[in-house]
């Protein structure tokens, strides 16, 4: 995977609670075709809220709803609520957002399997307090949307429009896929002698794990 | 390391290969259950990466999610224009790697969280892991189970490991004894609302308490599979005697020594008293009525007494816009009673509420009676195992009678996987999501147990169940 350091441009705010992942990708678009490329999941992204048709249709664009607003039709931040993508476990959730060519989420807190997915898919979901997140939607909003938002994930820090400055956190090894493009089986096969010597070890303690319905 | 350890400190440190790290650890997994959405995709990436699967002797494959429920479904039927591709690749794919494989018309057919205790694939103390977030269910035999995208199943095909974050301990106490027309499903909606949608978040769940300890395993599998409502990957009952017996005898549990091994070391694994949680709720189950939710989200629900809330009730604006959002969704309104909300479709499926005892608390319902006019009743048994035992009891003729239709085992239209057929309905539902349009285009899915759902069958509205069970 490529690597991403640095994200600067348009914030679209979507101050909704526990936003799930069927809302991010609905069914109707997953079971349209097995066509894997960023460029379809994005066309399909909140597809029910985002299209007057709903999700698996003709995609008429709702005026109304962010994405569909110019300067937000060209986000490359997303600024959530709480529980952003929780649900399902579908890795479309970030290949939508990506797709779309959104590339940070910055929420209050993630679903579990959603925040690991995006960092496979070169997003990256942020942490950050609601206040935090209420202070740049505000920046954002005073602004018409031009005013950018930035992060620099080597420095773990957002540059908001009005020019202040909020510090973030993201697990180590994830952030190395994100910064260093890592690949991350590659790593893991790279341990091959500590994998043995551990399945040696824990063979002969638990041997039925290793063969399902062992006598 | 000394002192009390909790059940999940246990699995998870026999479980690390390797520290990586700021609270990462490599971990190896014991079991990988794919099926044809997700896993189609994951055998996809692996063979595109030129890899090959480190231990296929682990892994297990089963057609559940996209497959036709109809009776007499073919081999790729499915109501969604993908369908057929993924099953024919999943199929291939496992055919081709040597997986354990479970086709559409064999027995062992089913939901695979449904059919994994069922063949005792999922034991204690394992780590088990599948492309979908409802992994956590087979925490109620005492498996450390999470669901996980296709990339992370890539790397557990190439690996049979996984890099993870390790999350906190919770735990959560049920205590008391439940009463008439209250059922686990119940009893992990009210700790839904109680705790909200984002009450798990980074936690890892044990349910315990005198209600769990008491409970047969078909209950504990669906109140750990709504561990994922709660944002909590994680979920699971310490195992016991009741969690052994049920395992003895499965097709892929340990036999002969290697059963005495295992149900020793079995035995050691429940949380040492004094064992430290970093999170700890108590549910009185002594005091709870039938739930059933009224909104778009698990914690939006209900004492089947009570009524759908008032946005100004809410103490911040985030909450109060929920509210709006989700009453005018479900097409209600504040303050109105949920009790006697006209509904259009019973539901009875899922990976929440398929298993036999499921069945049989709905048919005792049913029984000798006929669901009201207009209603759809519609029961997808959760495995082919369930349901031939079912039609064994003679537990189809009660649905069938009734007015039910009787499905093939699958996921069916527990997510909207192409099929419309709900579109636009109110559906009062034994599975695990009321999201707009989980069920369907504009679906109004209210989740309720078996029992509240086949009261409701009957009056054609949601009603209480109370009053028509002894």
């Amino acid at each position: 995977m490529e690597s991403l350091v640095r994200i600067k441009g348009v914030a679209a705010p979507l101050l909704r609670i526990n936003v799930d992942t069927d809302q991010i990708i609905p069914g109707p678009e997953i079971m349209a075709s097995v066509d894997e490329s960023y460029a379809r999941w994005g066309t399909g992204l909140f597809a029910y809220w985002r299209y007057l048709d709903g999700a698996g249709g003709a995609h008429t664009p709702n005026p109304e709803f962010v994405l569909n607003r110019p300067p937000y039709d060209r986000a490359v931040i997303l600024l959530a609520d709480r529980n952003f993508g929780c649900g399902s476990s579908r890795e479309p959730a970030p290949k939508a957002l990506r797709g779309f060519g959104i590339r940070a989420v910055i929420a209050p807190s993630f679903g579990g399997i959603f925040f690991n997915n995006c960092f496979r898919n070169g997003v990256l979901p942020i942490e950050l307090s609601i206040e935090a997140v209420r202070e740049l939607a505000g920046q954002v909003e005073r602004s018409q949307g031009r005013g950018e938002i930035s992060v620099d994930l080597e420095a773990q820090r957002i540059t908001a429009p009005e020019g202040d400055g909020y510090g973030f956190r993201t697990p180590p090894l994830l952030r190395r896929m994100l910064l260093e493009g890592l690949d991350e089986i590659g790593a893991t096969l790279a341990r091959r002698g500590e994998i043995e010597g551990f399945r040696g070890r824990d063979r002969s303690r638990r041997p039925w794990a290793y063969r399902p319905g062992l006598a | 390391m000394t002192g009390p350890r909790t059940f999940f400190e246990k699995v998870w440190s026999d479980h690390v290969i390797a520290d990586l790290g700021d609270n990462t650890a490599l971990l190896q997994i014991d079991r990988l259950f794919l099926h044809e959405m997700s896993g189609s995709v994951a055998m996809r990436q692996l063979a595109e990466s030129g890899r090959e699967p480190a231990m296929r002797e682990l892994v297990f494959t089963v057609i559940d999610h996209v497959i036709d429920t109809a009776p007499g479904r073919g081999l790729d039927q499915s109501r969604s224009k993908a369908g057929p591709e993924m099953i024919r690749a999943a199929r291939a794919g496992s055919r081709r790697y040597g997986f354990n494989f479970v086709d559409v018309d064999d027995p062992r057919q089913g939901i695979v969280h449904v059919i994994s205790p069922e063949l005792g694939v999922a034991l204690p103390g394992l780590t088990l892991v599948c492309g979908d977030s409802h992994t956590c269910t087979v925490g109620g035999v005492g498996a450390l189970a999470w669901g996980i995208g296709s990339t992370e199943g890539e790397h557990v095909l190439a690996t049979q490991t996984l890099p993870q974050v390790r999350p906190k301990a919770m735990r959560v106490n049920f205590e008391g004894k439940p009463a008439k027309g209250v059922y686990p499903k119940d009893m992990v909606l009210a700790l839904i609302g109680k705790i909200g949608a984002n009450g798990g978040i980074g936690y890892a769940v044990e349910f315990a308490g005198s209600a769990i300890r008491e409970m047969p395993v078909e209950g504990r599998l669906t109140i750990c599979n709504m561990a994922i409502e709660f944002s909590a990957k994680y979920g699971f009952v310490a195992p016991d005697e009741i969690t052994i017996d049920y395992l003895k005898g499965r097709e892929y549990a340990p036999k002969g020594a290697a059963w005495e091994a295992a149900v020793r070391y079995w035995r050691s694994l429940p949380s040492d008293p004094g064992a430290r949680f970093e999170h700890e709720v108590t549910v009185d189950c002594g005091g709870l009525s039938p739930q059933v939710t009224w909104g778009t989200s698990p914690q939006q629900v209900v004492g089947i007494d009570g009524r759908v809330p008032d946005p100004a009730s809410a103490d911040d604006p985030g909450t109060r816009t929920l509210i709006e959002r989700a009453a005018e969704y479900a097409k209600l309104k504040p303050g109105q009673p949920i009790q006697g909300v006209k509904i259009d479709v019973a539901y009875i499926g899922s990976c929440t509420n398929a298993r036999l005892s499921d069945l049989r608390v709905a048919a005792n319902v049913l029984k000798g009676k006929r669901i009201a006019g207009g209603v759809q009743g519609i029961c997808v048994p959760g495995s082919t195992a369930v349901k031939r035992a079912a039609e064994a009891e003679g537990l189809d003729r009660v649905f069938r009678d009734a007015g039910f239709e009787w499905h093939e085992s699958g996921c069916a239209m527990c997510g909207h996987m192409g099929n419309d057929r709900l579109a636009d309905l109110r559906v009062i539902s034994t599975t695990n999501r009321n999201f707009e349009g989980r069920q369907g285009p504009a679906t109004r899915t209210h989740l309720a147990s078996p029992a509240t759902v086949a009261a409701s069958a009957l009056r054609g509205q949601i009603a209480d169940v109370r009053g028509l069970i002894g």
